[in-house]
């Protein structure tokens, strides 16, 4: 099967290439990639990419699918079909299922689900301690060679920072990146960031050194033992300082931030919108600007979405009971479309946050425009406005605080390995 | 004017208009109570349900008999026999009760925003008996009204807060109105119980109970809000009590005419010492009367227009 697409704005921040070429598709790997190509002999689709750009499909570092076990609140099948949307064609997704992703079954069960039902292509990310309970190392080595692709125990730190250190040695026999979320629980236990909001609304908050303590601590941990470790949904001024002033020292630490902590501020929770709730919260318009600047410096160095689906009913409760997470997938490119319009990145720039920086953070071949590698490809429109509607999601998880919003900068086509799965292109 | 709220929220929310309005119609009913008859027809035919998931003496006990006083027909809900404990949601408790075509919902809920959610899906009025640590709009109202009465005016007076400010709605709805009116407000307490960022709301934070008292006009005590966790904020209530128990010799040091508030239920011997709460500077009592009067001015607002 061969498709050619033509006649698009191609740019792929891997080479720097930026211009008009058409791209041969033949199976699931990009054949040519030239100036001007002849519609190939026999059977082969065109795609008419005029007026828009084609870039690398999207690789999303953190996201919840929530299979097995929470299948009401997003399935494999669902979740990729948002990504898909999206225009992410590589997720990795979180090991907080039931069971635990911290096994080889496990792990197994995710990669043939995914290969049969997904839409675009599923790294599962194991546990680093059995049970994600902070107590025992998981097995690590079966994990990875059932297809763990990182592993971490997002949804909470790594408590015992002794075990944290075995973690990130243990990891290199692999070469295993670990990722790790950031939050001191004995500062935390609240609700919404500590801030002059929750001053107003009288939510328990949660302050930004319960991020900052452990950043610090978990790139301590890894210098000393000189091991790369990935710090992922920054949220605050004091973690884009920790790690910027770390990394003139220590190049091994990189990190990610989402796009609701440059999109929001803590105002948004004045409302008690239980969709504003999220780990880690909101922060204060300071933060938000430090989270802006460190993504235009280069200390930010992917976009992920830390999309987290959930089902209607633990949303529509008292703000306190609600769940925390955010359906990331539908928005998160328009929303980082958003920082090329106000100046914060050029376009080759945010697309390496999104493209080839995780790429090289997973160690895959990916994330690219080149020929020989896989047939993973957008195209989109930066200039079409679009209102979002929760009730179309792909995904299961309705949960956005971005519902009724005006975004501009829309996915049209989206081709995994070669196939298209989504295509909306007129 | 001519009040348009469905609801009755936040403090925060109102405009000084707004208040000085409800402090106005609630003179008007002060009456009411002082009289052998102590019922008008106003409300009648009118239902009002207070729901609430927190204890509560007083304000319950107040907003029952401000509707009852004009005629209002009312019915209490505690925690304790609602389905609450049947794991019925919040919502669908109040969408049930709805059903009943109740005029207004009195709801106190031990989360900041639940009077919201409810004024969000609901066609009855929604009144806040306070939320959490978020605001207890009505508490703050007759506050000022007492502060009027006893002081002729509700701007340009100096008030000390002192207490457990982070866990106080009390605290929250006071500096709000109280600010609005261009008071000036020294928070006192313990460290641990003052919220970050407060000075953003315009208020000076004093550690020193005697430095936050000294010529104060008003003194608003709060309790230490052990349902909160109030008590893991400070080491002991008795050193608590050596610290921040408002005594005689403070209520001195302070202006002449001072006068000494508590929304209740005291502690005595820890916040505020015998001979201040019976003194002559507490208006502790005049508090609770007024509250009925400011109740049955918010009933008549959001439930009495045309009937």
């Amino acid at each position: 099967m061969k498709t050619l697409i033509r006649g698009g704005r191609v740019i792929d921040p891997k080479t720097g290439r930026d211009g008009t070429f058409d791209i041969l598709v033949e199976n699931s790997v990009i054949r040519e990639i030239s100036d001007t190509i002849k519609k190939p002999e026999g059977k082969a689709q065109v795609i008419d990419a005029s007026g828009r750009i084609v870039a690398p499909g999207l690789i999303d570092v953190h996201c919840h699918l929530r299979e097995p076990g929470f299948e009401y609140k997003e399935t494999i099948l669902t979740g990729t079909s948002a990504a898909a949307r999206g225009g992410f064609t590589t997720v990795v997704c979180m090991a907080n299922t039931s069971p635990v992703n911290d096994s080889r079954s496990v792990t197994e069960f995710i990669v043939d689900k995914a290969r049969t039902e997904g839409k675009c292509r599923v790294l599962p990310c194991g546990a680093i301690t059995r049970g994600l309970k902070g107590e025992e190392l998981a097995e690590i080595g079966e994990m990875f060679a059932a297809g763990i692709i990182a592993i971490s125990d997002d949804g909470r730190s790594v408590r015992n920072a002794g075990l944290f250190r075995k973690a990130l040695e243990y990891a290199k026999t692999f070469g295993l990146p670990v990722i790790s979320h950031c939050e001191d629980e004995t500062l935390s236990g609240g609700y919404v960031h500590e801030g002059t909001s929750s001053l107003l609304n009288g939510l328990e908050g949660i302050p930004a050194i319960a991020e900052e303590i452990i950043v610090e601590r978990d790139i301590a941990i890894a210098r000393y033992v000189d091991a790369p470790v990935h710090i992922t949904h920054i949220s605050t001024r004091g973690s884009v300082g920790i790690i910027e002033a770390a990394r003139k020292t220590f190049r091994k630490v990189t990190c990610d931030t989402c796009p609701h902590y440059f999109s929001l501020t803590d105002e948004a929770t004045l409302t008690f919108d239980t969709n504003t709730k999220v780990n880690p919260p909101l922060r204060s318009k300071r933060d938000v600007d430090a989270i802006r600047e460190g993504l235009n410096k280069g200390v930010v160095d992917i976009i992920a979405t830390d999309h987290a689906p959930h089902e209607y009913t633990s949303k529509d409760v008292e703000y306190d009971l609600a769940t925390f997470g955010i359906s990331g997938f539908e928005t998160a490119f328009a929303l980082s479309l958003g920082l090329v319009r106000d100046g914060v990145l050029d376009m080759k720039g945010l697309l390496a946050k999104m493209t080839i920086n995780p790429a090289r953070l997973l160690g895959i071949n990916a994330g690219t425009i080149t020929e020989g590698a896989p047939a993973d490809i957008i195209i989109f429109d930066p200039g079409i406005e679009w209102t979002v509607d929760r009730g179309s999601f792909a995904s299961k998880g309705k949960n956005t605080p971005f519902h009724g919003a005006t975004l501009r900068g829309k996915n049209l086509l989206t081709m995994s390995g070669g196939t298209i799965v989504f295509n909306e292109l007129k | 004017m001519n009040w348009k709220r469905k609801d009755l929220l936040d403090i925060r929310d109102l405009s000084k208009e707004e208040i000085l309005f409800i402090l106005d119609t609630a003179e008007s009913f002060k009456d009411i109570s002082k009289r052998e008859i102590k019922k008008v027809p106003t409300l009648r035919g009118k239902t009002v349900i207070t729901l609430f998931y927190e204890p509560s003496t007083r304000t319950r006990t107040s907003f029952e008999i401000a509707a009852k006083r004009l005629s209002a027909d009312t019915i209490n809900i505690s925690s304790s026999t609602s389905s609450s404990t049947k794991g019925e949601t919040l919502k669908d408790t109040a969408r049930n009760l709805e059903s009943m075509r109740p005029d207004a919902i009195v709801i106190r809920h031990s989360m900041p925003g639940a009077p919201h959610m409810l004024a969000a899906i609901l066609d009855s009025s929604i009144i806040n008996g306070g939320d959490g640590s978020h605001e207890h709009p009505t508490q703050a109202l007759l506050d000022l009204y007492t502060i009027r009465e006893k002081k002729g005016r509700v701007d340009g007076l100096k008030v000390a807060i002192v207490g457990d400010i982070a866990h106080s709605r009390v605290a929250r709805s006071n500096i709000f109105s109280l600010k609005n009116f261009g008071n000036e407000i020294i928070c006192c307490g313990p460290p641990t119980m003052i919220p970050p960022y407060i000075e953003t709301l315009g208020v000076r934070v004093e550690y020193d109970l005697e430095k936050a008292v000294r010529k104060a006009d008003v003194i608003m005590m709060l309790r230490i809000q052990k349902e909160r966790g109030g008590t893991k904020y400070i080491p002991s209530t008795k050193e608590y009590s050596t610290l921040y128990g408002l005594t005689k010799k403070h209520v001195d040091t302070a202006a002449d005419d001072v006068i000494v508030m508590h929304p209740g239920p005291m502690n005595r011997g820890t916040e505020i010492m015998d001979d201040v709460a019976d003194g002559p500077a507490s208006v502790i009592l005049d508090q609770v009367e007024n509250g009925v009067a400011v109740r049955m001015a918010v009933l008549y607002l959001l439930i009495g227009g045309e009937a």
